[in-house]
């Protein structure tokens, strides 16, 4: 085990294979994301993910964010494990009615300023879960959104451009 | 008149219902439905479903004496069917779930209680004859009682502390030992049995594969095989393969994300760093040869959408040939650290009773020793005439658990490789026929966690009249409610994610 530890410490970055031109821009979008979040915040961002009712292909992609390809903890996103400590909700899935009151709860429960994201094309307003009798609707037809972000599911890079978009909207002062 | 005490000797004389395939389904009387419902608490063979539509129950089953699967159909004309339950526990849920959504009673169940029905729908019974009521407080649902000098109670959920899907958990602990654990599941419902009533094939195609994500794969393979039993059609050999690279791409990558959790849970994050990268690259792959991370809506009905180039077989073969020494390198760190086996070890054990009983497919059954995987045991294409390793282990532990993965990885590298050095050339699709009347396909599937099966009736326009899906969580969540007992609380994230049952995929 030593010998492993010893070369990961020594080794450069992980990258494995050839990555695809986006994952090549990962530097770039992170060090756009640290900037906006130091200028917004003074500090790193607290993200509290929620599933509101989704597939859970939403949940595997926001979480390879925090793997070491992605490790977004470098560019300064946090996942947090109570909405008390969340500037921004990650929410995810068409919002069932029996999630309502739990997503309603925790948004209470998120002090202000706070920001709603609302992750694929479920929270967006998915039309595939969107007739049923156990269905609410879309994220927004629950809690204020702040940003949508498209996909199903997002790739993890579209999730980080998509929390740049988030905190550009944030410093102009523009709210949902 | 003596009681039968095989199946098969119950089902001799039944006509099989034309038109289903390619298993046979019965039409049975309540007396036959309840024998066989016996037979299975006896341990005469596998429950494999149970699902309702307006008029009938239906159940799937396995027995050692019949030479292949079955439905046995019992038509519900006052509201209620006797209790599978009442005989064998590993109905008790699926009942509960068709009553809410159909209003069927199961006479002399055990537990009445709604499952899925969280009183904020709106309506009762959404599927059989509706019926407008006003919201129910979700809280308004009777735990069961534990009583005991010095137990507490600890109320977990449905949000959760990780990035993982909504449930809540009830721990009755006396100190720290747990003394109870009960699940209260259904958050996620979405009315997908509802959803999957009278729609268009390709929009039934959709919305099985976003059953469970993390399972797409196998959902969709299982939904088009479905329906290509019903109808009767033959799909290129070489999509049946691309078929087979998706699924196993889709096991390893799994594997990799629940082994690395494992790992991360039993405070040992080097495994979590090093599997998550070998996730990572898999679905890297993935998305360059399918243009999809999870490679959803890849299979359907006739074939696959997406044919594999050259180089695409060579970026998956150099990607294989980077993971598997690395890979290689953690399986021995895993062997090597005795801390980290101190945690896995006789933790969080199901017996072999249990997974035999609940008919546990996947990790959890092979883990405490029940030799079943469908891509072995209900061979289908591209499985069909391979000699396939199946790991089994005894201990029924947290260890045991990581181990069958860590097997299955090796074995799905090692047919990957086989099935891509000698992909079969041709076409990857074929068209779907117009049959001109009512057919009936059923199919299962070895997703990663376990068998998922896939029924529907397509009707004589190529719609989809009724389709019902029904994941393996449903036969692992509640063995894990025994898998705790006596475990410590701060155990149970370690055992859940060595479970890794599906939220969505149960809740529907
Ligand atoms: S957007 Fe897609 S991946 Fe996300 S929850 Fe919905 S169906 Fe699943």
């Amino acid at each position: 085990m030593r010998t492993l530890l010893f070369r990961s410490l020594l080794s450069a970055p992980v990258t494995m294979g050839a990555p695809k031109p986006e994952i090549a821009d990962l530097e770039e979008v992170g060090a756009a994301l640290t900037a906006r979040a130091r200028k917004l915040f003074g500090r790193s961002i607290s993200i509290r993910e929620v599933d509101a009712g989704s597939c859970n292909g939403c949940e595997l992609e926001i979480n390879a964010l925090n793997n070491a390809v992605y490790d977004v903890e470098r560019f300064g996103i946090r996942f947090v494990a109570s909405p008390r400590h969340a500037d921004v909700l990650l929410v995810t899935g068409p919002v069932t009615k029996n999630m309502k009151v739990a997503l309603e709860r925790t948004f209470d429960a998120t002090p202000a300023p706070k920001w709603v994201v609302a992750v694929g094309d479920c929270a967006a307003g998915c039309g595939i879960f969107q007739a049923s009798y156990a269905v609410v609707g879309s994220v927004a037809d629950v809690v204020p959104v702040d940003l949508h972000i498209k996909g199903c599911p997002p790739r993890p890079i579209d999730l980080l451009r998509g929390l740049i978009a988030l905190m550009d909207l944030a410093t102009a002062g523009k709210r949902a | 008149m003596a009681m039968a005490t095989d199946i098969a000797a119950l089902l001799a004389d039944q006509a099989p219902l034309p038109g289903h395939e390619p298993w046979p389904r019965y039409q049975v009387d309540a007396l036959l439905w309840t024998d066989i419902g016996r037979l299975l608490g006896a341990g005469e063979g596998d429950l494999l479903g149970l699902w309702a539509e307006r008029d009938a129950v239906h159940l799937a089953l396995r027995a050692p004496t019949l030479p292949s699967p079955c439905v046995i159909s019992l038509p519900v004309t006052d509201g209620a069917f006797p209790s599978i339950g009442h005989h064998h526990a590993p109905a008790i849920r699926l009942e509960r779930a068709v009553h809410d959504l159909y209003g069927f009673i199961a006479h002399d169940a055990q537990d009445e209680r709604p499952w899925l029905d969280h009183g904020a729908w709106g309506v009762r019974v959404p599927l059989g004859v509706p019926e407008e009521v006003s919201p129910r407080d979700p809280a308004d649902y009777p735990m069961l009682q534990v009583r005991g000098e010095g137990l507490h109670q600890v109320p977990v959920g449905p949000v959760h502390a990780g990035i993982i899907e909504p449930g809540h958990f009830r721990f009755t602990a006396n100190g720290e030992t747990v003394v109870r654990l009960e699940q209260r599941l259904g958050y996620t419902h979405k009315g997908i049995d509802g959803l999957l009533t009278d729609v268009a094939l390709p929009q039934a195609q959709r919305i099985v594969a976003r059953v469970s994500g993390d399972s797409t794969v196998a959902l969709s393979f299982a939904f088009a095989r479905a329906v290509e039993a019903a109808l009767g059609i033959a799909v290129p050999e070489r999509a049946q393969v691309i078929r087979g690279v998706m699924a196993e791409l889709e096991r390893i990558a799994n594997h990799f994300g629940d082994i690395g959790a494992i790992g991360n849970d039993a405070s040992f994050p080097l495994i979590h760093a090093y599997c998550g990268i070998f996730r990572e690259r898999v679905l890297a792959a993935c998305d360059a040869l399918f243009s999809h991370r999870l490679m959803m809506d890849e299979i359907i009905p006739g074939g696959v959408v997406q044919n594999i180039s050259a180089a695409g077989i060579a970026e998956l073969v150099a990607a294989l040939d980077e993971i598997e020494p690395r890979f290689a390198q953690i399986v021995r760190l895993y062997d090597d650290t005795p801390s980290l086996q101190d945690r896995t070890c006789f933790t969080g054990i199901v017996s072999n009773e249990l997974v035999t009983r609940w008919a546990a497919g996947g990790h959890v059954g092979r883990a405490s020793g029940r030799d079943f995987d469908t891509r072995r045991d209900l061979a289908y294409a591209p499985y069909l005439g391979l000699t396939l390793a199946v790991p089994l282990f005894k201990s029924g532990d947290v260890d045991a658990r990581v181990r069958v993965r860590i097997r299955e990885v090796e074995e799905s590298i090692r047919l990957l490789r086989r099935w891509l050095a000698a992909l079969p050339d041709g076409e990857v699709i074929v068209n779907i026929p117009r049959i001109g009347e009512a057919r009936e396909g059923i199919a299962m599937v070895e997703a990663f966690r376990g068998d998922v099966l896939v029924w529907l009736r397509l009707d004589a326009d190529g719609r989809v009249a009724r389709c019902h899906v029904r994941d393996a969580s449903w036969f692992q969540w509640p063995l894990l409610e025994a898998a705790i007992e006596n475990n410590i609380v701060a155990d149970f994230p370690l055992c859940n994610k060595s479970f890794n049952c599906s939220y969505a995929g149960h809740d529907l």
